[in-house]
């Protein structure tokens, strides 16, 4: 028998519970149980960053978690971020600057990038770039998503 | 009037961002179908073995399993052969040595990775899980990986009707006329260079879903695919012999192809015949071990070339020899990829009279080898730019003057090559001028001497190319050897109160069609940007079409909107003519207008189109009602981007590590409708050459185990990687298309890997070091300067 058990998780704010096989990982929970498809799967080795989450107020990479190890937390997905408005300047930036081509790894990209804009007020391009170097893009050689980003900084909050 | 903010040549914002930046995009692997199952396919883990036998029992009893299939079964079902897109022929005119490729082997297995047999269960992991109870009896056989070793005497046999694992021995060009070059060359410069493997790796993994109607009989395939008619006709005719009319193919979001998504793939096959089989929809998605072992490789060359020149440097003649390695099948295109996107290339930007060239294609034990961003061009580029820098080198003659003494001049257009291309149009001398200044050419030695004193070795590199795009003339193509036509297909459906909808052939998988082709459409009927939607990926909706690849959406895909566009405007008139009671010849179309010549009357698109679709004041007599126009554009050539890209390196003598530390690119991609989507494209394809050069190399051991089969072992440009790169146009219109338009797609990864090893070169020359194989990882640049400064002790 699929071993399984029950978690009950916050994700984009809302709880929720569900009996999930305890092998699943967090990014197949996302996607399949949730359909929270905004969440990309690249690699499932936690090497491209297409599927990356905030995990408890963290960037994480939910292919190498499993969905039992968010039981008791919280998770924030592109789509929740979009809706709290967190993601609004650099999703603006990124419009501007056509940050992005396939649109794969943005959801991952975004998230990373709040994250370090949310740690580093005026960062360099250098700092940009190697915050992004976790995150592979095959489109767009990052240029225009480090301006984006650059430009995003301008005008983000940081968490007081 | 002032230009439009959202026409030709406006940096429109691009209409599908929405939704990729707030995780609303459709791809492959987002979609669920009703009472879908899930496929895993078992693969070969041996390079090169025989099927003894295969047991399923055990698999097919375990929990959730619906069904398991082999090789065997689909050929009870008579499936055909994954076909080939393109025939060349041998030197002696034979046809090429062509093996069949069943979807899932059947008596013997050909690399790792080789499908063998697919478990459909009602989850991934029970599929994953029963896979494991599948028993295969291999009896492995000796592998052979690299080309220089496929065709030694006595090598492992890849096919039975393959001697020699040739699948074919092509050549171009005037042997003699070479043969007579060389006998009077002052100076005959030598290269002998690999073009190192690579893997495509777009970040979204390969997906297919298979779904099949009882009721209707009718198949949909869902597919991550840059061409989905292409793959409807492949699968439909030749594979599962299925009438189009009973056959969708659906290609939604797409993320990133770079010509891996061309193909036709077994596993598109296999979920499409094994949803007919189970009655219900198949899913199967790729892992990313699935994609390194299974999409189709690029490059892989091995290649010798001999440049013959006069006393002042100018090219006399062209030799070329080169090994192209195919892989284990002959994947959609890839026969083509070696030779008519490659040798036809040699000539370059450059007058050389007397090219020749011969192409042996050998098969080996490893994963399928066809196109990839620039498919043959950054082949034929990085070939003869390193080896004019080399001739440069040896004679002593600076590398951008030798280029100038060889340029094909401005006023030489139209210019017939050696090699079979007529180039319509190019400014070589502009574009090289270009990227001189803008890359500070002229205060390099400045930057060197700077960098010296904080122990770096600096170092630049030039490379000027060109390319063939907007694939292609059909009867040119066909004449070639091509077994499809190559024109492109629109559709312009005005709706009734006048906003548009464009169904076209092309694909976009990031290269943002939903803006660019808007921005025709909005210049073209003088309408909102905001009126006009692009449609395509679906053979439902779309009339036909060939894809996207070879930068050819612009040149043939914009041009087949512009002549349904043409079409529209021509009918419009005539309608126009009788609501103004005007001679037809009077109305002229203009700015979203249709108006009697030297009068104010007029009536706007949207009112010619209420009165197409509500005709009660309307000349039903001669003209049918609606306002919906297809167009087939077969282009009368090819295009021919060109351009100068510069690189400037760093290197830390002590770890081998190189920088790029500049990097800026002059392109000449003919009429730019959208410079951020151009520089973009730009950008993307200089990162990937980029990554050829420093980074990229897909690595089999002897036996034929992918040593690179993962993220973590092939290494591909990071942000933190990367330099700026300076993007700029230099622009001559293409002559022959409507929009003037060349293509941008590819022009990156073309242009960038001479520059930057031409740069690694150059700062390495104190050493003596003439040459470096890509990629230049940091082991072996440490390595050449190790072995330099050996053999200068000596």
């Amino acid at each position: 028998m699929e071993e399984v058990a029950t978690i009950s998780v916050q994700v984009n704010g809302q709880r929720i519970t569900r009996t999930v096989p305890v092998r699943m990982s967090l990014a197949d929970f996302l996607r399949q149980e949730l359909e929270l498809t905004g969440t990309h799967v690249g690699c499932e080795q936690g090497i491209c960053g297409a599927c990356t989450v905030v995990v408890n107020g963290r960037c994480s990479r939910s292919c190498l978690m499993l969905a039992v190890q968010v039981d008791g937390g919280t998770v924030e997905t592109v789509e929740g971020a979009t809706e709290t408005g967190r993601l609004k300047p650099l999703q603006d930036a990124f419009y501007a600057r056509a940050a992005l081509q396939c649109g794969f790894c943005t959801p991952g990209i975004l998230l990373t990038a709040a994250e370090f804009l949310d740690e580093h007020s005026a960062p360099s391009r250098a700092q940009i770039r190697e915050a992004l170097s976790g995150n592979y893009c095959r489109c767009t050689g990052y240029q225009a998503i480090v301006d984006a980003i650059e430009t995003a900084s301008a005008s983000w909050r940081r968490p007081g | 009037m002032a230009p439009r903010d959202d026409g030709i040549g406006a940096a429109v914002r691009r209409k599908e961002d929405f939704r990729f930046l707030t995780g609303r995009g459709l791809y492959v692997d987002d979609i669920v179908r009703p009472g879908q199952l899930y496929a895993y396919i078992l693969r070969s883990p041996h390079a090169h073995a025989e099927i003894r036998a295969i047991d399923t029992a055990k698999a097919m009893r375990a929990k959730g399993v619906v069904a398991v299939f082999t090789g065997a079964d689909m050929a009870k079902d008579n499936v055909g052969s994954l076909p080939c897109g393109w025939q060349v022929k041998n030197k002696d005119g034979s046809p090429m040595n062509e093996p069949p490729h069943p979807p899932l082997a059947v008596d013997r297995v050909r690399h790792v990775g080789d499908p063998v047999a697919v478990v459909i269960a009602d989850s991934r992991e029970a599929a994953k899980d029963a896979a494991e109870l599948v028993e295969i009896d291999y009896r492995p056989l000796p592998a052979v990986v690299s080309v220089a070793e496929a065709i030694k005497p006595g090598a492992p046999q890849v096919w039975d009707i393959a001697p020699g694992n040739t699948c074919y021995d092509w050549e171009i060009g005037d042997k003699a006329a070479v043969d007579a070059a060389f006998s009077r060359a002052h100076h005959v410069a030598r290269i002998e260079l690999v073009n190192n493997r690579l893997v495509p790796n777009a970040m979204e993994p390969r997906a297919a879903i298979g779904d099949f109607d009882p009721a209707s009989g009718e198949y949909t395939l869902y597919t991550t695919s840059q061409n989905p008619h292409v793959i409807r006709l492949l699968m439909g005719a030749f594979v599962l012999h299925i009438p189009e009319s009973k056959l969708r193919v659906y290609a939604p979001d797409v993320g990133g192809g770079f010509g891996s998504k061309i193909f036709h793939y077994a596993e598109e096959a296999i979920v499409t015949w094994a949803a007919g089989k189970v009655k219900r929809p198949v899913k199967w998605t790729a892992e990313r071990s699935e994609s390194f072992m299974t999409d189709a490789h690029g490059r892989d060359h091995v290649t010798r070339a001999e440049l013959a020149l006069d006393r002042d440097g100018k090219f006399l003649g062209l030799r070329v020899s080169t090994l192209a390695n195919m892989g284990a099948y002959l994947s959609t295109f890839a026969p083509c990829v070696p030779t008519y996107l490659y040798a036809t290339l040699l000539a370059g930007v450059y007058t050389t009279p007397a090219i020749y060239a011969e192409v042996r294609a050998v098969f080996t034990n490893t994963v399928p080898v066809d196109a990839y961003r620039g498919a043959g061009r950054p082949e034929a580029t990085y070939l003869l730019e390193r080896l004019v820098d080399v001739a440069a080198r040896e004679m002593n003659i600076d590398p951008v003057e030798i280029r100038r003494r060889n340029f094909i001049a401005p006023d030489a257009f139209p210019y017939q090559t050696p090699v079979a291309l007529q180039y319509d149009s190019g400014n070589y001398h502009a574009t090289l001028d270009q990227a001189l200044k803008a890359a500070d050419w002229a205060g390099f030695p400045k930057r060197r001497e700077e960098a010296r004193k904080r122990g770096k070795l600096r170092g630049i590199g030039i490379s000027t190319y060109i390319e063939a795009c907007g694939i292609a003339p059909s009867n040119v193509v066909g004449a070639l050897g091509a077994r499809a036509g190559l024109y492109e297909a629109a559709e312009v459906r005005v709706h009734p109160t006048g906003t548009v909808t464009v169904f076209t052939g092309c694909h976009s998988h990031g290269q943002g069609h939903e803006t660019t082709y808007a921005q025709l459409v909005a210049e073209g009927l003088g309408i909102p940007i905001e009126n006009v939607e692009i449609v395509h990926g679906d053979t439902a909706k779309i009339p036909f079409g060939m894809g996207t690849y070879g930068s050819r959406s612009l040149a043939v895909g914009g041009s087949a909107i512009v002549r349904a566009m043409d079409k529209i405007i021509r009918k419009g008139k005539k309608i126009a003519s009788h609501l103004l009671e005007a001679a037809e010849a009077d109305i002229e179309f203009k700015d979203g207008k249709f108006t009697v010549a030297g009068t104010d009357r007029s009536k706007t698109f949207a009112e010619v189109a209420l009165a197409a679709y509500v005709p009660h004041n309307y000349p039903l007599d001669e003209l049918e009602p609606g306002l919906d126009e297809t167009a087939f554009y077969d282009p009368k050539n090819f295009t021919f981007p060109a351009g100068c890209h510069i690189c400037e390196v760093e290197i830390d003598p002590d770890t081998g590590v190189t920088q790029v530390v500049n990097f800026t690119a002059v392109d000449d991609v003919g009429r730019v409708i959208n410079p951020m989507i151009v520089e973009g494209q730009v950008q993307g394809g200089v990162a990937q050459g980029i990554g050829q050069a420093l980074l990229e190399n897909c690595v089999y051991d002897e036996n034929g185990q992918l040593l690179t089969g993962s993220m973590m072992d092939y290494t591909m440009p990071r942000a933190d990687n990367l330099p700026s790169i300076a993007v700029s146009t230099h622009t001559t219109l293409c002559t022959h298309n409507p929009l003037g338009v060349k293509g941008c797609g590819e022009v990156g990864a073309i242009g960038a890997p001479p520059a930057v090893i031409n740069a690694i070169v150059d700062a390495l020359s104190s050493y003596g070091i003439t040459h470096i194989d890509m990629p230049a990882t940091p082991q072996r640049v440490w390595k050449a300067i190790q072995d330099a400064r050996m053999k200068q002790a000596a």
